[in-house]
């Protein structure tokens, strides 16, 4: 399961409306082996393409170098589909390559300009990608890591 | 002296798990095939069939990314550090 809290959440969400109709790209970087994604990094998608992504190959160093700094891993790395649902493609689970990942795919196919207006319907879903195989998870989003896990929370599925 | 590699969390099952290895050689070639008769299969994992980078397989030496510097045929040395990094891509 995919635990995260609201703001990263609302985050990815509105990165991916904001690029549309390109594909949006990014990662949440978190403590090794913490499997919390604390830390939101949007990443330039520089296809720029409504139908791939790719991390440009500069910016991928740099932000490998500062998660290893920070001893951090890419807890989710996401990425939005523009015209399709929100499931790996082939293409995706080709070239899943971090396996202790959650790879959260966001569909922009049918979204309004904000969150709540009629016709909003913005998919988000996570998966795990290890050696070709996709395994759907469910995802719990908490309103806060910062004081423990609060009750307050909803589970989508 | 020896040239330092980083190793991606995918390809660690070829080096028993060292996130960093060490290898010699005067080009990136070189050095691949160094590497990989100390940890059996990863070259498969760096190079094509036809002997060139996979496309998706972000090499730099000493962070510059080694498609601009002439791919397998960039020169290395001693000192120098190699990253490997899998692309970070999709459809």
């Amino acid at each position: 399961m995919l635990r995260i809290d609201r703001a990263t959440y609302d985050a990815i969400v509105a990165h991916a409306r904001e690029d549309h109709p390109d594909e949006a790209c990014g990662v949440v970087a978190g403590p090794e082996a913490s499997d919390r994604p604390e830390r939101f990094i949007p990443m330039l998608n520089a296809a720029r393409s409504p139908t791939f992504y790719e991390f440009d190959s500069a910016d991928l160093l740099r932000l490998y170098r500062e998660m290893d700094d920070r001893d951090e891993e890419p807890v989710v790395i996401y990425h939005s589909h523009t015209a399709t649902e929100a499931y790996p493609s082939r293409t995706d689970v080709g070239l899943a390559s971090e396996p202790n990942a959650h790879y959260v795919l966001v569909s922009t196919r049918h979204h309004g300009e904000q969150t709540g207006l009629a016709g909003d319907e913005v998919e988000f879903r996570s998966f795990r990608i290890v050696d070709a195989v996709v395994t759907e998870e469910d995802v719990e989003v908490v309103e806060s890591y910062l004081f423990g896990h609060s009750p307050t929370t909803v589970v989508y599925d | 002296m020896a040239i330092e590699v980083r190793i991606p969390t995918i390809l660690r099952t070829h080096t028993g798990g060292s996130k960093t290895v060490e290898g010699d050689g005067d080009t990136l070639a070189a050095l691949v095939d160094d590497l990989d008769a100390k940890h059996p299969g990863l070259k498969n994992r760096l190079v094509t069939e036809e002997g060139k980078l996979h496309r998706f397989v972000n090499v730099y030496v000493n962070d510059e990314d080694v498609r601009f510097t002439g791919a397998l045929d960039t020169q290395v040395k001693d000192g120098d550090s190699v990253t490997i990094l899998p692309a970070v891509a999709g459809g």
